[in-house]
């Protein structure tokens, strides 16, 4: 793809134009004027041709929701996921803490206790989706890239204080087995087909 | 008058009665069809196969819906309006041909319910005291934009209806008959002997007239719902707004009709042919009724008063001279 016409940054020359807009007539006579131009000048089968034309090419762009959704970025912070270990397939994290002290918005509670191996293991962890404001400093803090980002956005509840709990969040075992677990692109990541979709700037006129 | 007669009129009138109310709720569905796919969208999708259901579910939702009479209101004003408009403009298509006549079963069937000789002025005239449901209604609702739709509802009333009365006389003075079948047969010869050839100006008048008197979008400003909320019917729910409802799809379908008929040719020799061609011209009339609403803006109540006034009577009157010019000469 190539960049020189979004690093162009003349846009004058490339199709943009001040609109020529008349005086607006003060005496009668180009009061009538004005009438049979614009009586004449068939404005009015244009803006028909122009529904027409796209009733005829027929490109329609409703989503249909329920059925139909549309993608959406690998950046999108919607409810939290808790990812597992692609080797044993055991847990990510490793209860150190560090998401439920950087959340700014104190919605993370976690618990930890030391289990049977002397390992931390972590005991309770609860995401009140009520306080959360899906800022994602818990993801970025993350050492481990355990605690991630979904794409789970719809939310509906009986209460706002709706909570996700670690079992939730959890990637669940058989879809660990069947290696369909996906990792957070995360910060950064390029939406797919960006390119394509990226729109010139004008920065003067 | 005979009991056969009498039999048969009832029946047209039930039949027409019937047909032209599930047409108008029909009406809703195209309406919303061809408005969303003009703007690229689908419309009603969910009830039914492409929302063909959509119809049957208004109509149960416009059936169910509780009949509110508010405080304040002129009560017995507030509950004969809606009946007017709807009531009027079904009493309008009485003079209206439908069809040329048929023979079933040996018997030759005029399908229209009675063939006045004051034909298109009456039509004309009951369909313009249809405007007084949304004017009694608007006035008697105890609310302002009801109120202000009612004051709008006679600035229409007196502006289209000069236009319309004065464009249809030239016509008449070529016929020489206020009835819709005389129209149809001076026009028979085809599509060289129609009308609109020798009247084009009072052909474009009398179809401005038209929208103003539906209140289609150009001068959709009696129920402009971005203004005045829905103007006269924002007091009105349940079957009493449907009842405007009907009757505005109704008015819709019946001016359709009046414009081929008197314009372009009707049902030409009254074959099977002609009568499909008068379907499809009233089908093309009906989709320009939607067709400009999704393409053209509405206009200020002044500036419809002053387009009928100042430009549309003038040209009206001229092209009534010209026409007795000619034709004296």
């Amino acid at each position: 793809m190539k960049m020189e016409q979004f690093n162009d940054r003349n846009v004058a020359d490339n199709g943009y134009f001040l609109v020529d807009i008349e005086d607006y007539p003060t005496d009668g006579w180009g009061k009538f004027k004005r009438v049979v131009k614009r009586s004449f000048r068939g404005e009015l089968f244009v803006g028909l041709w122009v529904v027409l034309r796209e009733m005829i090419k027929f490109d329609i762009h409703t989503v249909q929701y329920p059925e139909e959704k549309l993608p959406i970025g690998p950046r999108y912070r919607a409810v939290h996921e808790m990812k597992r270990l692609w080797e044993s397939d055991t847990e990510r994290c490793i209860g150190c803490g560090l998401c439920e002290k950087i959340c700014i918005s104190d919605c993370i509670r976690m618990d930890t206790k030391i289990d049977e191996n002397s390992r931390k293991e972590v005991s309770e962890y609860t995401i009140n989706l009520g306080r959360c404001i899906f800022c994602g400093y818990c993801a970025e803090v993350c050492p481990e890239l355990a605690i991630t980002h979904g794409g789970e956005y719809e939310n509906a509840s009986q209460q706002r204080e709706h909570f996700v709990d670690y079992e939730y969040m959890l990637t669940p075992i058989d879809k660990m087995k069947a290696g369909t677990q996906m990792e957070f692109e995360g910060f950064g990541a390029i939406t797919p087909h960006e390119d394509e979709r990226v729109k010139k700037t004008p920065l003067a006129y | 008058m005979d009991t056969a007669y009498l039999i048969e009129t009832i029946i047209k009138v039930v039949v027409i009665l019937l047909i032209f109310s599930a047409l108008a709720g029909i009406g809703t569905y195209f309406e919303r069809k061809i408005l969303a796919f003009m703007q690229r969208r689908l419309g009603p999708m969910y009830v039914g196969p492409y929302g063909l259901l959509q119809v049957a579910a208004d109509g149960i939702k416009l059936f169910t819906k509780e009949d509110i009479i508010p405080t304040n209101v002129v009560g017995p004003i507030f509950k004969i309006a809606p009946v007017i408009t709807a009531a009027t403009a079904f009493i309008a298509a009485a003079a209206i041909p439908f069809f040329p006549q048929f023979t079933i079963f040996g018997y030759t069937v005029h399908p229209i319910v009675a063939d006045l000789n004051i034909g298109i002025l009456y039509i004309l005239g009951v369909m313009a005291v249809g405007l007084f449901g949304p004017l009694l209604g608007g006035m008697a609702s105890a609310n302002k934009f009801s109120l202000l739709s009612a004051a709008r509802t006679a600035a229409v009333f007196i502006s289209y209806e000069v236009v319309s009365g004065l464009s249809i006389l030239a016509p008449i003075m070529m016929v020489g008959s206020l009835s819709l079948i005389d129209f149809n047969n001076y026009q028979t010869g085809g599509i060289s002997h129609w009308i609109i050839w020798s009247q084009p100006v009072a052909f474009v008048l009398f179809w401005i007239a038209a929208f103003a008197e539906t209140g289609r979008t150009p001068f959709h400003l009696i129920a402009n719902d971005h203004e005045i909320i829905d103007g006269f019917g924002t007091e009105y729910s349940g079957m009493r707004w449907g009842l405007f409802f009907i009757g505005e799809y109704a008015n819709m379908f019946f001016i359709s009709f009046v414009i081929p008929l008197i314009f372009l040719g009707g049902y030409g020799d009254g074959s099977l042919l002609g009568a499909l061609g008068l379907i499809g011209k009233v089908a093309f009339f009906f989709f320009f009724f939607l067709w400009t609403r999704a393409a053209w803006p509405d206009v200020r109540p002044d500036q419809l008063m002053w387009l009928c006034w100042k430009v549309l009577m003038p040209l009206a009157v001229i092209n009534v001279v010209i026409t007795g010019l000619v034709m004296m000469f």
